[in-house]
């Protein structure tokens, strides 16, 4: 077996596993056994693809970015379009794979979290699809800076609750989802939407987003011949990342992972769980790297973007990096937002601020690398949504 | 024999079964939590649950969420619990078991926490996020230093797997008594019941039952077929309201004293 595979308990080398109340034991055993029939079954897969190919828009484009590599005098850049699917992010990926596993469940009420409201749109857009309940749990703080995601879940047919304990953000919104979900196990199902949370989720995910790497693999392959030299992608909980890295493990190409930098490196001010700060421990159903303070209480986290603004990471990615097989960086709040602006301006790109992160990373390295280099940046997901928080934080740097 | 065997000994000799009551440690904060807890013991208490504060407590309702946030805002840490324990364990000998998630214990490291914690007269330790498969290392730790970790089970465990939790077990089992999370309920789900009588055919170990339990005929249902009744929201609730009108470990007695009137008459023999 690969030792890119976790082991039947959900653990990536020590990172991983099943931290759960005793009562939601039962249901992930059946969600795993679920899963697991469902993996390498050709009709469920058959029914995968075609979802994502007629309702979300596969393949997806690998885009040369002409201008911006022009500009920057380095690497060339392509970037891989997620942001061309139905709803605007790779989030609609997984959230196609988990709406065909829950209906072969029988399971009829659907829930899950959403922070920069991307997976909760993807979620109310699959349930509307097949005419399921739907339920999204999302910070109050977030659901004021995405205000236009909650409109469109509310207009797919969602009912989107509000959380306002903790930091009122994603973290809270998750535990929400699992309070929810340990009430009501025996009809719902937990729609999940990044590689988080207890076993099978992290691996699950995983599976359901790696289309975005097996395509971007096979399209460069066939356009420049080789590989590329290397992949950076944004990481919160780390979907679209491990999505994107997945195909790419066993070759020989370098991977970054751009985590959110915030504004200052302070305990609080950034969401960066590889940098100080950033201990193992446990939250949310999995062991990996969690921000918190040396009490042990997760630390409130912030980013410019709401899709970022974790205290823990997947548990596949605190392997990658404990294996230094993937690289991880951060990018501030201002470069976040200036690479928010360029892709815009220079490519007539606006992307979302999550996925500006990884822009900005690749403007730092670009120019410092070989013309003949080549790398993928995922853009995982467009910016309209955005627009606002852009206009709000400019005009609170103008003041500044 | 620990604390925890010992007391269970005692109430099945006298015919008797548990009261479990649960605070969150350090709410209002730790000299009041302190003497609530005493006040709890002299009442009858058989055994005490303290609850470790954590940010993030994802199996709790918004009682035990708000209390353990009152907690946190006076920068009660896990070190500040065992503390208190030892201060409370100069004073009685009722059994203290700690109810805590993993990462505030993880982070103190397990074990330090398993030295600290029988140092101080702790007896027990349940971890409300560490199921059983994720368990063995706290579990020997915990063993090695003559403290139980107490294992939960709930309505959706297999039979398969409570027999597994039951060979793992020691101390008592916690039977939850319903799907959910914690937090005040008039009824009891039937649901308890029948997990208690399919725990009985693979130990022999005392099983308490919480989750929802809060009025006094709720406790007798419990004592029906269980050895013990944890009450937690119940009386967290009840120092929240009591917060603002001040004195509030004797608010407590007089509420608990009311939940549990023969408990109460009994009193004193702690």
């Amino acid at each position: 077996m690969s030792k890119y595979e976790p082991d039947e308990r959900g653990y990536w080398g020590e990172f991983g596993g099943r931290f759960v109340p005793e009562t939601l034991v039962a249901p992930l055993d059946e969600l795993t056994a679920g899963y697991f029939a469902l993996r390498s079954d050709e009709e469920f897969n058959r029914e995968f693809n075609y979802y994502l190919r007629d309702f979300a828009g596969r393949p997806t484009p690998l885009y040369f970015a002409e201008r911006l590599t022009e500009k920057l005098g380095g690497a060339r850049i392509f970037l891989k379009r997620e942001d061309l699917t139905h709803t605007g992010a790779h989030k609609i990926n997984n959230a196609i794979g988990q709406i065909l596993l829950a209906r072969r469940m029988g399971k009829t009420r659907i829930i899950a979290e959403t922070g920069a409201g991307q997976h909760g749109v993807a979620t109310a857009t699959v349930c509307a699809r097949f005419g399921l309940e739907c339920v999204i749990y999302m910070g109050t703080e977030d659901i004021r800076r995405q205000e236009l995601n909650v409109f469109r879940m509310r207009m797919l047919g969602a009912e989107v609750r509000g959380v306002d304990s903790g930091s009122r953000t994603l973290k809270d919104a998750i535990n929400e989802s699992l309070r929810d979900w340990v009430t009501n196990v025996s009809n719902t199902y937990y729609l999940l939407g990044s590689a988080l949370g207890p076993h099978p989720y992290p691996l699950m995910v995983r599976d359901f987003q790696s289309v975005i790497g097996r395509e971007a693999r096979e399209q460069f392959l066939a356009r420049e011949g080789s590989l590329p030299d290397a992949l950076v992608a944004c990481v919160g909980g780390g979907s679209n990342a491990i999505g994107l890295f997945h195909a790419f493990l066993e070759d020989n190409v370098r991977m970054i992972g751009v985590e959110a930098g915030g504004s200052g490196d302070e305990l609080g001010m950034h969401a960066a769980r590889f940098a100080a700060g950033g201990h193992i421990g446990i939250l949310q159903g999995t062991k990996s790297y969690v921000l918190q303070d040396a009490a042990g209480q997760v630390a409130a986290t912030h980013s410019i973007s709401a899709g970022l603004d974790y205290a823990s990471i997947g548990p596949e990615h605190s392997y990658l990096r404990s294996i230094g097989r993937v690289e991880y960086a951060s990018a501030s709040d201002d470069e976040a937002f200036a690479a928010f602006k360029e892709l815009s301006a220079t490519e007539g790109i606006i992307p979302a601020l999550e996925t500006a992160h990884g822009i900005a990373h690749a403007i730092r390295i670009a120019p410092t690398l070989p013309r003949e280099a080549t790398m993928i940046v995922n853009l995982s997901g467009r910016g309209d949504k955005d627009l606002m928080s852009v206009a709000e934080y400019e005009n609170g740097r103008a003041e500044r | 024999m620990n604390r925890i065997a010992s007391k269970f000994a005692e109430l099945h000799s006298a015919g008797r079964k548990g009261f479990i009551p649960f605070v969150s440690a350090g709410d209002p904060n730790l000299d009041t939590s302190l003497e609530i807890v005493l006040a709890l013991a002299d009442l009858g208490a058989d055994i005490i649950e303290l609850g470790v504060p954590f940010s993030d407590p994802m199996a709790d309702g918004p009682t035990i969420q708000a209390s353990s946030m009152r907690a946190l805002a006076n920068g009660v840490r896990l070190e500040d619990v065992i503390e208190m324990s030892r201060r409370f364990r100069e004073k009685s000998d009722v059994p203290i078991v700690l109810f805590s998630y993993l990462n505030p214990l993880h982070r103190y490291g397990l074990e330090r926490l398993a030295r600290h914690a029988a140092a101080a007269g702790i007896d027990g330790v349940l971890v409300t996020d560490a199921v059983d498969e994720e368990a063995a290392e706290i579990g020997s730790l915990l063993r090695a230093n003559g403290l139980d970790l107490i294992s939960l089970i709930a309505p959706t465990t297999s039979d398969e797997r409570l027999a597994k939790i039951a060979a793992n077990a020691s101390g008592f089992l916690y039977a939850v008594s319903r799907a959910g999370v914690t937090g005040a309920r008039s009824e009891t789900s039937s649901s308890a019941e029948e997990l208690v009588r399919r725990s009985r055919k693979f130990t022999d170990l005392p099983v308490a039952v919480g989750f929802g339990i809060s009025t006094r005929q709720q406790i007798e249902e419990v004592w029906e077929y269980a050895d013990a009744a944890v009450v937690g929201s119940a009386i967290v609730a009840e120092i929240e309201r009591s917060i603002p009108l001040g004195n509030v470990p004797e608010r407590i007695r007089t509420f608990v004293g009311s939940l549990l009137p023969e408990v109460a008459n009994a009193g004193t023999e702690n």
